[in-house]
C-alpha cells in the first residue's frame, strides 16, 4: 500500500490557484519538499494531513482519503509550522495526552520513548511555555510521533532551531527514514534538503517543477549559467581579460557595472583573482546576482 | 466508541482556567451577589427589585456573559493560537471532541451563573426562589454554551457575534418585537426559572412547553451543526 498518493491534485482560493495539478507518490524513506516561500508547500502538507480537500484531484494516505477521516491520524503525525503547543502543560504531559488520545495501551512509557527520541528527557518536567524555539519543536516532534506512524509530515521543521538541534532533527528524521517510515519534510533551504534526504520534491509557483534523486536536481542547479556583477577600477580592461576565459559565456560592459555570465561556477571564482592581479585591475565588488532560490527554481521550471 | 474524550476535556479545563480570561469570571459574580445585598438592605420589599436585579442583571447581563467567556475560550482559543491541531490530528471522532468541549463549557458556565443566581435568590427572597433561579440559570449557560461553541466554529470572531445576539437579538430586538422571544435563550430561561421559582416576580413571555421544547433545541441544532464544522476544519497556511 502506498504511504502517501497525490493524484492530479489542484487547490485554488478563489482565483487564486496554489497547487497547480500535481501527482506524487511517497514512499518508505525521508522525502524533502522544496521550494520558495509560497510555492505552495504548506497548502499540499494540508491536503495530505486532511486539513484542507484539494479542489481537484485525490490525496489519499495508506489508501484511503485523508479529508474528513480522523482514523488517518492512527498512523499519521504532523508537525505544522505555527508553534502553537499547550503552553500551560508540561512538555510530558503533552506528550502523554497525545498518546491518550492516540488510545494507546500504555500512554506513559510511549510518551516516555518519544521524549526519548528527541533528547527532551531532561526538559519534559517544564511547563511549554518556557521552552526555547527549538525545545517547542522537539516536544511537537515528539507528540506527532509518540503513536510511531508509518507516515510523518513536517512543515518546515528546521526554522529556528540553533545548529545542533538541526543536526539532531536531521539525524532523527534520518533514522526514522531508515526505518522505514514515510517521512516527508517541507523546507526552503536547499542545503537543508541535501543534508537530510535523499530524494526531493521540487514546487515552484503551486507546480512540481522537479522530482526525484537529489544528486540528479543538484547537478540542474550547479551546472546552470550563474551571473555575477563586478565593480572594479577598469571594467572594459578586465572584460578584454576575462573573454579569454572558457569558463565565461558572455559580457556586458553596459553601464556602471560589468556583468559577467559564467557556464562553470568553480572555475570562474578561482580564475577572476588571477586575472585581475595580472591586469592591474582593482576588484571593487564581486557579487552574485541570481543566487536567490526563486531564480534557481525559476530555471528549474524552465528547464 | 466514547461519547466524550476524557484527555480532551481535561486539556480544555485546564486551558481554560490557564488562560487570563479567565480572571474575568470572578468580578462578575461578586458584583452580582454585591449588589444583591446592597439592594435587598435598602428596600422595603424584594418586589422592588427582584425584577431589575435578576432579570435585568442576572438573565440579561450576567448568564449570557459569563457563558461567552468560557464558551468561546474552550474552543476559539484553541483556534486562534493553533493548538487545536494539538488535538484534531488523533484519531478521535469529531463527535467526541466537541462533546468534551461542550461539556467543560456547559458545566463550567452553568457552575458559576447557576450558583450566583442561587446566592442571591437565597440572600432576600426563599429557597425554593432561589433553586428555581439557580436551575433557570444553569439551563440558561447550557444552551448559551452550545450556541457560542458553535459560533466559534462558524466564525473567527465568535466574541464579536456572541455578544452581537446578546445586545441585538435579545436585548434590543427581545423588547421590540415579542415574536424573538422563542429564540431568545433569556426569556427561555426566565420562563424555566419562574416556574420553578414558582413566582410572579419574574415575568414570563414565552409558554413552558415552548419553553422546555426550545431549550432542547438550542442544545441540540448548534451542537450538531459544531460537530460538522469541526470535521471540515481547513488550516490556512502561514506563507502562502
Amino acid at each position: 500500500m502506498t504511504p502517501v498518493e497525490l493524484t492530479n491534485v489542484s487547490r485554488w482560493y478563489g482565483n487564486v490557484v496554489a497547487v497547480n495539478d500535481i501527482t506524487m507518490t511517497l514512499g518508505q524513506g525521508v522525502t524533502g519538499l522544496l521550494g520558495p516561500n509560497g510555492a505552495g508547500k504548506t497548502t499540499l502538507l494540508h491536503m495530505m494531513a486532511g486539513f484542507l480537500p484539494p479542489s481537484q484531484g485525490s490525496v489519499t494516505v495508506g489508501g484511503k482519503p485523508s479529508w474528513k477521516n480522523p482514523s488517518v491520524y492512527a498512523n499519521l503525525g504532523l508537525v505544522v509550522e505555527r508553534e502553537a503547543a499547550h503552553n500551560f502543560l508540561t512538555g510530558q504531559e503533552f506528550v502523554v495526552a497525545s498518546a491518550k488520545m492516540q488510545k494507546l495501551p500504555n500512554p506513559a512509557a510511549a510518551a516516555r520513548a518519544a521524549i526519548d527520541m528527541v533528547d527532551m528527557n531532561d526538559a519534559a518536567g517544564r511547563t511549554i511555555g518556557t521552552y526555547s524555539k527549538g525545545m517547542r519543536q522537539r516536544i511537537r516532534v515528539a507528540a506527532a510521533l509518540v503513536h510511531e506512524p508509518d507516515v510523518l509530515l513536517l512543515d518546515e521543521p528546521f526554522n529556528g532551531m540553533d545548529p545542533r538541534q538541526r543536526m539532531h532533527m536531521m539525524d532523527l528524521l534520518h533514522a526514522m527514514g531508515e526505518a522505514g517510515k514515510t517521512v516527508l519534510f517541507s523546507s526552503h533551504i536547499l542545503e537543508e534538503v541535501e543534508q537530510v534526504s535523499g530524494t526531493v520534491q521540487v514546487i515552484v509557483a503551486g507546480r512540481l517543477a522537479a522530482s526525484g534523486d537529489f544528486r540528479t536536481i543538484r547537478r540542474l542547479m550547479t551546472a546552470r549559467p550563474h551571473v555575477f556583477a563586478i565593480s572594479s577600477t577598469d571594467n572594459r580592461r578586465l572584460a578584454v581579460a576575462l573573454m579569454r576565459e572558457d569558463s565565461v559565456a558572455g559580457l556586458d560592459v553596459g553601464g556602471s557595472e560589468l556583468s559577467v555570465r559564467a557556464s562553470d561556477y568553480g572555475a570562474f571564482t578561482r580564475a577572476l583573482p588571477r586575472i585581475a592581479i595580472a591586469e592591474g585591475v582593482r576588484v571593487r565588488q564581486l557579487r552574485p546576482s541570481d543566487e536567490s532560490l526563486e531564480s534557481v527554481f525559476s530555471y528549474l521550471v524552465a528547464q | 466508541m466514547t461519547i466524550l474524550n476524557p484527555t480532551v476535556a481535561s486539556i480544555t479545563l485546564r486551558g481554560l482556567f490557564g488562560r487570563k480570561r479567565a480572571l474575568l469570571l470572578l468580578p462578575i459574580p461578586v458584583l452580582m451577589i454585591g449588589l444583591t445585598v446592597l439592594a435587598n438592605g435598602v428596600a422595603n420589599s424584594e418586589t422592588q427589585w427582584v425584577d431589575p436585579l435578576i432579570r435585568g442583571l442576572g438573565f440579561a447581563v450576567v448568564v449570557p456573559i459569563v457563558a461567552l467567556i468560557i464558551g468561546t475560550s474552550v474552543v476559539g482559543s484553541e483556534i486562534d493560537d493553533g493548538t487545536i491541531v494539538h488535538i484534531l490530528t488523533k484519531p478521535l471522532s469529531r463527535t467526541e471532541i466537541i462533546l468534551a468541549k461542550l461539556a467543560v463549557a456547559a458545566v463550567a458556565s452553568a457552575l458559576v451563573s447557576g450558583l450566583t443566581m442561587f446566592v442571591c435568590g437565597l440572600i432576600g427572597v426563599s429557597t425554593q426562589f432561589a433553586v428555581g433561579v439557580g436551575l433557570g440559570a444553569a439551563i440558561s449557560s447550557i444552551c448559551y454554551s452550545a450556541l457560542f461553541v458553535m459560533l466559534s466554529l462558524v466564525t473567527r470572531r465568535p466574541a464579536l457575534f456572541g455578544l452581537l445576539y446578546i445586545v441585538v437579538w435579545e436585548s434590543l430586538l427581545g423588547n421590540l418585537l415579542s415574536g424573538t422571544r422563542n429564540l431568545s435563550i433569556e426569556q427561555i430561561g426566565l420562563t424555566l426559572a419562574a416556574r420553578m421559582a414558582d413566582t410572579i416576580m419574574l415575568p414570563t413571555h414565552v409558554k413552558l412547553p415552548t419553553a422546555i421544547v426550545m431549550s432542547c433545541l438550542f442544545v441540540i441544532v448548534p451542537t450538531l451543526i459544531a460537530i460538522q464544522r469541526l470535521r471540515a476544519f481547513t488550516l490556512a497556511g502561514e506563507t502562502s
